[in-house]
């Protein structure tokens, strides 16, 4: 199991039912592959709809149902369009149950950096910060480092996303916590110790006297 | 009254250096007719407003393809390398805008509002050049209206009237952008008999919209 099918398949028990879900472009994607079964969510595409699905099949393509990323997807019995105004409505409004997003860093606070890297990369913010600043629960799906260096660090120093802090932080090594006395260690990945985790991280754990093993989606 | 126009002369009336609104959602929803014949006169000078420029070859892409586009207002950019090469070589001003703040500023230029205070972006970098306004002790930013000399934009079925309706996601940013332009000029990909789209479909009103660009062919052109 590679380190995004662990992400997923645990992000995917933080689904209940009844919950309005945005799924990021990326790897959040993968989350709708993994939801248990019994659990009936409605997943957001914040261009404008309430129920979507993957494409079918490769030939069933509509002109006019597309996800954020402008790829074209699917719609489920019960799905509703809208405007811009009403999607984003539903997102600063607290009508979103939860959102999963990439991240590039966050920080010991649980501050999330994840639209730009100055003088690289400008693609602009996009649904992030509302997202961020909106959604009842914000889920980070990110791997723990990149390219060997941390990604949890003391401090963010690339442009935050929101000064509103992650509910969770799930990578292919642990379960992490904002709280207000700082990041909480929940769990680890399968075969993965606490040391290993704390030498991947910079920012500072708060590690509790027992950390079980994060349980996965089927 | 009537409404249509030929694509051509509803194109003619958009000056060198108008500032346009544009609907569409990565090209989903944008009036991909009226973009090919704003690059067919060479339009010049623009400055557009939309959610985003889509990628090279398609949708709003087109327009920055031939370097039509003085100055950019959007949320992202980031499917579009040409455009932020623009913005990076300093050839295209851009200013990027919080997708539901652009959306609002947008619904309160057409809605005659001052503005609207919204918590995204407070004690980030857009909140730089912003006005942070206090509400019960909830942080605010002042997002400012957003109006065009043109909106151009999508309906899925036009009337006669020009009374439009949307289809899925191609709704987006159009029934905004109707509110908010000076000017609106409409394409539909199915004109039909008034009637057709009865009154609680009907998502833009046809008062809204000074013209209806005529389809000619059952092709669509």
């Amino acid at each position: 199991m590679d380190a995004k099918e662990v992400i997923a398949r645990r992000i995917a028990l933080e689904l209940k039912s009844g919950n309005l879900v945005n799924l990021g472009i990326g790897m959040p994607t993968l989350v709708a592959n993994y939801l248990p079964a019994g659990i009936q969510v409605f997943f957001q595409a914040e261009n404008g709809l309430i129920g979507m699905q993957p494409l079918p099949e490769a030939g069933l393509v509509d002109d006019y149902l597309a996800d954020a990323g402008g790829s074209f997807i699917g719609a489920v019995p019960g799905a509703c369009s809208f405007d811009s105004c009403f999607s984003f409505g539903l997102i600063r409004g607290g009508h979103l149950d939860i959102t999963v997003l990439g991240c590039l860093q966050v920080d010991e606070q649980g501050l999330i950096a994840n639209w730009t890297i100055p003088g690289k990369m400008v693609p602009g913010m996009g649904g992030a910060m509302d997202l961020v600043t909106g959604t009842k629960r914000v889920i980070v799906a990110m791997t723990h480092t990149v390219k060997g260096q941390p990604k949890i660090l003391k401090k963010c120093n690339l442009p935050l996303t929101s000064v509103r802090p992650a509910s969770l932080i799930v990578t292919e090594l642990a379960v992490l916590k904002p709280t207000a006395e700082g990041l909480v260690l929940l769990e680890r990945a399968p075969g993965v110790t606490v040391e290993e985790i704390v030498a991947a991280t910079e920012a500072a754990l708060i590690v509790p006297p027992d950390v079980p093993e994060m349980q996965l989606a089927a | 009254m009537q409404k249509s126009i030929g694509l051509a002369a509803a194109v003619e009336r958009i000056p060198d250096g108008a500032s346009v609104m544009i609907g569409g959602f990565m090209g989903i929803g944008s009036p991909h007719r009226l973009i090919g014949e704003l690059v067919r006169q060479g339009r010049k000078d623009l400055t557009v407003i939309a959610n985003d420029t889509a990628r090279p070859g398609f949708g709003i892409g087109r327009l920055i393809d031939v370097k039509a586009v003085k100055r950019l207002v959007a949320s992202h950019i980031g499917t579009n390398p040409e455009t932020q090469r623009q913005l990076i070589a300093g050839e295209m001003a851009v200013e990027l805008c919080p997708q539901g703040t652009l959306a609002e500023r947008i619904r309160a230029a057409g809605y005659g509002l001052g503005g609207v205070l919204t918590p995204t972006g407070v004690g980030t970098v857009v909140a730089e050049d912003e006005r942070e306004i206090e509400v019960d002790g909830k942080k605010f930013l002042l997002a400012l209206p957003l109006a065009a000399d043109f909106a151009l934009i999508a309906g899925h079925r036009a009337d006669y009237y020009g009374n439009l309706d949307y289809a899925l996601t191609a709704r987006n940013f159009n029934p905004l952008m109707a509110m908010a332009g000076a000017t609106v000029i409409a394409e539909a990909a199915e004109i039909v008999p008034v009637g057709v789209i009865p009154p609680d479909e009907v998502v833009t009103p046809a008062v809204l919209v000074d013209y209806l660009v005529a389809r000619e062919n059952s092709d669509g052109r």
